[in-house]
This record gives structure tokens, C-alpha cells and sequence, in this order.
């Protein structure tokens, strides 16, 4: 059998299930892995002695034949999840050394199915970046390097979570995304990254951003374990009032490999302006692909695609704008003392945020501030519709939607840092997704001509999971996409 | 639309986060490109368009009032910078 780290989670539950190995062997060997791995900054917190405790209670049940759906799983938890009693900071300086009393509705399921905490993934501050520069803990080293071993970043936000999985520091990883954030970290990392459908997944105990975006999802070797992740994750909560109530099917069940007759659309705007021209042979490759496999090709127009990440960029920081006014140094976090209470306040904010995420409360202050509301926010959400619209339109004529994930591939750490702008069109392929709620999955299909994974993304129908995960399986199959990063970084 | 050091200076404090005078230069030029960069939003003709504020159709659930949660002040307490008894503590607000 191959390195105990180097299972997928499928492979893994049956070697477990199988007594071949136990759950704290399995553990154990992350447990160093991650140890020896520091060179990557993936993980911000590192729990050893918990992840044993809940192994050999895994291997307690396994032996009782009692075993959960993810018994002797060891997994890193996205540091935006709140984990009871074990500090969670969402990187941001300003929640200081925050331990929650309570548990994210998400990390509980898992838990619930026996899987094992290694620790917390490092992120963009409050998840606001696109290469996980913008973390209090510094920057994350994706294990893929570039020419002359130049170092590149892992996508963001949930940079921990994509280079984790990919350096197999986990098994597997949970992630969130508001604009791209699990699906432009797991294309630049050569991993598997699953954005659901808005409300599948709760959002109670999820350090907010943007509350009417945010989903959790899963960053997974493969498609079989995102199908695995996801069947845990999702799920209604009463503790979350935009959880949706239905059934949470078996994904695995759907990666028949079967797409006969599945009607594939191909969106023109998405064919962007200065697009290396590997990721357009790409594009082209799975649509062979899929057409091999009995898929039809339809083309399809979604005519307000350029608007989406300038209405997101209103959006999202309006939203961030207000649910980050509950940082003000009283209930949690850390305080910076002034003259008086408001004196209190700007002084703990101005410590306690990062650039990037001032920037984004003060474009959100301003597009609700009186005078510019209608002009800026009003408009933005009239946009969102037209957005969502037009994918309403395009699934009149089509089951399921291929794009690419990323316009590039991974670039080099500060490459992209002076420039915000150019930073924010990153997510130009992914944004439309989480204003229309729609979800998607990014999975490795090819190399550009350094070497560097690149995703094709799959977008479905609301509550479409089980069709996009059967897609991307055959994606995945076809593509045949095994390569992994060369272990640099071991110490 | 062009965010000057003024209008910085007042987004600043509508958030309640410190900026000293050195950093509104910048500030107003990010800010002011970030706001250019969306203006293209002015293109696209709304007119009639009902604004979109839940990406999944929803209609809000009811549910019993009654207490369902809560009896443990010391756990919403516990990452209090500064407490005192049962309560938060913070500057004096009112003379």
C-alpha cells in the first residue's frame, strides 16, 4: 500500500473499515506530515493532541463496528470555521486569540461522522483575497513552484485548504467561497474544489463575510471525496435562516459515469480577452471530452457576465461593511483603548484590520451611505439579477455549463499585490456563480507549459450537485489528471 | 465618481476606523479606482429590473416564540476584553 498520507479518503475508509489500518496510524502520519510541512504556512494551528484523542475514538468505533461515514478521516478545518475551544481567527489580527464556546453547524457534521481535526487552515484575511496574501500569518507557499523554483501562491482565499490537500497535509480540507475562493485555490493547486448551491451547506459559526455569498465546500483530492465531504457538510440548520430544507442525497451514488444525452453549454462571454492560450486548448479539450462521452454541445450567450465582478465588488463589501461592524473591541477580540468609546472603536478597527479589508468596509460604507445607496448598492443587486437571469436562460437550452476556473494559472507571491484590480480578476470566471447561487466545482484537467495545474470549472442548476458531480467525473476520468507537486518542502 | 481626501475622511469615520492624515491620500486614490472599475455598472439598463437580494427563493420560516437558547453568560463572556460581573465593559458613555 502507498504512503498512509497519499490514500484518498475513498481509499483511506477502506483500509480503515478493512483493519489494514487504524484510524490513529492514519492520523499519526498526518500529524508528521504536517509537522515536517511549515515551509508551506498552510496550517495557522496545529492540533496534535486532539486529532489523537478523536482517532482512538474513531478506532473505538470502527472496533464496534459503529463506524460514521467519515470515521479516521484526518482533515484541516478553513481557520474562517469556528471550532469549539480551539482558537479561530479568520487571520485577521482583530479577533486576537478568539476561542469559541460553540462549534460551526459544518466542522459538527464531521465531526458527527467520525472525522479527525488536524488543525486550522490558513486563509485571506476574513476570506478577502485571491492568493492568501492577505492573512495576518503571512502568506501560504503553494507545493506546485515555477520556473527556477519560484515560489507561487496557492489562490485564495482558502489558500491553506488548496495547498494542504494538495501537499496531503489532510486528507481532505473544508473551504469557503464568496467569489472563487474554493474553486481558484483548488484549479491552482491541482485538487478538486466544490462551491454547493447556496443555503446546502450552513452558515452558522462561519466567521461571515458576505452573508448573502458565502458557502462552505470542500477541497478534495478527487471528485469520489468532494461527493464523500459534501454528503457531511450539507444539510438544513434551523441556526441558519437561509439553509435550505431538502434532503441531502448520496452523492457518491451519482458518479455513474454515465452522461449520454446530457446537454452541455458552452458561454461565449467567458472567451476573455488575453486568455493564455493553453487554457483555451483547454476549454476545447473537455468539450471533446465530454462530446466522447455522449454529452450534446450547446452553445449558450450569458450576455451580463462582464458586470458580474464589478456589481460583486459593490456587493460583497457592502455586505462585509455591516457584518464586520461587530469587531469594535467589546464582546470579542482584541481592544486598542481611546480617548472615548467611538475614540475605542476606530483605534481597535484601524489596529486590528488589514489594508485589503479596510479598503473593502470603506467601498462598502460609502456604496450604503446616504446619497450613494441607490446609485451604487440598488444598482448592483438590479445587475445581480440580469446575472441571474441569464443563467435561467441558458439552462432552457442546457443541463449543466463548462468554463475554464482561473484566466492564468498560479503566479508568483507578490506578483499581483500592487495592483488590487488585477487581483479581483481572478475571480472573472468563478463570481457569477455565488451572485446567481448556483454551484460549481473546479477539477484539475491539464498543465500549462510550465508545468502548473489548471481547472476546468462545471457550473449546474441549483441543488444540481449530483448531475455536476457525475460531470466531473468524467472530466476527471478523461483528463486523467494524477500529477502531484514535488515534495520540496518536507523539513 | 472621484473620492477626494474629504470624502475619505468621512467614509472613515462612518465605519469607525482610524486614519491618520498620511494615509488619506492613498486611501481616496484605491478607493477611487475601486469605484471606477464598478462604474461600468452605469452601462446596463435597469430600468424596471426588481433588485436581487437572495440568490435562492426563499420565504422566511416561522417559528414558536419561546426561548429556544441561551443561559450561559460566561460563555458569551469569556473573549470579553474587559468585563465586569455579568456585563461587557466599556468607556464611560454618558456624563
Amino acid at each position: 500500500m502507498s504512503a498512509l498520507t497519499d490514500l484518498t479518503i475513498a481509499q483511506a475508509r477502506k483500509a480503515l473499515s478493512d483493519k489494514e489500518i487504524t484510524a490513529r496510524e492514519l492520523t499519526e502520519a498526518h500529524i508528521a506530515r504536517v509537522e515536517a510541512s511549515s515551509a508551506l504556512n498552510a496550517y495557522v494551528l496545529e492540533t496534535p493532541e486532539q486529532a489523537l484523542q478523536m482517532a482512538d475514538a474513531s478506532d473505538a468505533r470502527l472496533a464496534k463496528g459503529e463506524a460514521g461515514k467519515l470515521e479516521g478521516i484526518p482533515l484541516g478545518v478553513k481557520d474562517l470555521f469556528c471550532t469549539k475551544d480551539v482558537r479561530t481567527t479568520a487571520c485577521s489580527n482583530i479577533l486576537g486569540d478568539f476561542i469559541p464556546t460553540y462549534e460551526s453547524t459544518v466542522t459538527s457534521h464531521l465531526w458527527a461522522d467520525g472525522a479527525v481535526m488536524l488543525g486550522k487552515l490558513n486563509n485571506d484575511e476574513f476570506a478577502m483575497g485571491s492568493s492568501n496574501e492577505t492573512s495576518r500569518f503571512g502568506p501560504v507557499v503553494n507545493p506546485w513552484r515555477g520556473p527556477n523554483a519560484q515560489q507561487l501562491v496557492p489562490g485564495g482565499s482558502s489558500g491553506g485548504s488548496s495547498a494542504a490537500v494538495a501537499a496531503r497535509l489532510g486528507l481532505a480540507a473544508t473551504a469557503t467561497d464568496t467569489g472563487g475562493s474554493i474553486r481558484q485555490p483548488a484549479a491552482f493547486t491541482g485538487t478538486v474544489g466544490l462551491k454547493p448551491t447556496y443555503g446546502r451547506c450552513s452558515r452558522w459559526g462561519i466567521v461571515a463575510f458576505a452573508s448573502s455569498l458565502d458557502q462552505a465546500g470542500p477541497i478534495t483530492q478527487n471528485v469520489q471525496d468532494a461527493a464523500i465531504m459534501l454528503e457531511s457538510m450539507a444539510g438544513f440548520d434551523r441556526k441558519d435562516t437561509t439553509s435550505v430544507e431538502r434532503p441531502v442525497p448520496h452523492y457518491e451514488a451519482a458518479l455513474t459515469g454515465d452522461i449520454r444525452g446530457l446537454r452541455v453549454g458552452i458561454p461565449a462571454e467567458y472567451r476573455v480577452d488575453n486568455m493564455p492560450s493553453e487554457i483555451e486548448a483547454l476549454w476545447q479539450q473537455g468539450i471533446d471530452w465530454l462530446k466522447q462521452a455522449g454529452a450534446e454541445i450547446v452553445d449558450v450567450r450569458l450576455p451580463h457576465t462582464k458586470y458580474a465582478l464589478p456589481a460583486y465588488y459593490i456587493i460583497a463589501p457592502a455586505e462585509a461593511s455591516s457584518n464586520l461592524a461587530r469587531y469594535d473591541g467589546v464582546r470579542y477580540g482584541v481592544r486598542e483603548n481611546g480617548q472615548d468609546i467611538d475614540d475605542m472603536y476606530a483605534k481597535t478597527r484601524a489596529a486590528g484590520f488589514g489594508d485589503e479589508v479596510v479598503r473593502r468596509i470603506m467601498v462598502g460604507t460609502y456604496a450604503l451611505s446616504a446619497g450613494y445607496y441607490d446609485a451604487y448598492y440598488v444598482k448592483a443587486l438590479q445587475v445581480r439579477r440580469l446575472i441571474a437571469d441569464d443563467f435561467a436562460k441558458a439552462y432552457e437550452k442546457c443541463d449543466v455549463l463548462l468554463t475554464p476556473t482561473t484566466p492564468s494559472a498560479a503566479f508568483a507571491i507578490g506578483e499581483q499585490t500592487e495592483d488590487m484590480l488585477q487581483m479581483y480578476l481572478n475571480d472573472v470566471f468563478t463570481v457569477t456563480v455565488n451572485l446567481a447561487g448556483l454551484p460549481g466545482i473546479s477539477v484539475p484537467a491539464g498543465m500549462d507549459a510550465q508545468g502548473l495545474p489548471l481547472g476546468l470549472q462545471l457550473i449546474g442548476k441549483a441543488f444540481g450537485e449530483e448531475e455536476l458531480l457525475r460531470v466531473a467525473g468524467v472530466i476527471e476520468s478523461a483528463a486523467g489528471f494524477n500529477a502531484k507537486a514535488d515534495d520540496w518542502w518536507s523539513a | 465618481m472621484s473620492v477626494d481626501e474629504k470624502m475619505a475622511r468621512r467614509i472613515a469615520t462612518l465605519a469607525r476606523i482610524g486614519v491618520s492624515d498620511a494615509q488619506l491620500p492613498d486611501l481616496a486614490k484605491e478607493l477611487s479606482a475601486i469605484l471606477g472599475f464598478v462604474e461600468q455598472l452605469s452601462e446596463v439598463d435597469t430600468t424596471g429590473v426588481k433588485p436581487l437580494t437572495s440568490a435562492v427563493e426563499t420565504t422566511m420560516r416561522l417559528r414558536t416564540d419561546e426561548v429556544s437558547d441561551g443561559g450561559y453568560p460566561e460563555d458569551i463572556l469569556k473573549n470579553a476584553p474587559e468585563k465586569d460581573d455579568e456585563y461587557f465593559a466599556v468607556p464611560k458613555v454618558v456624563e
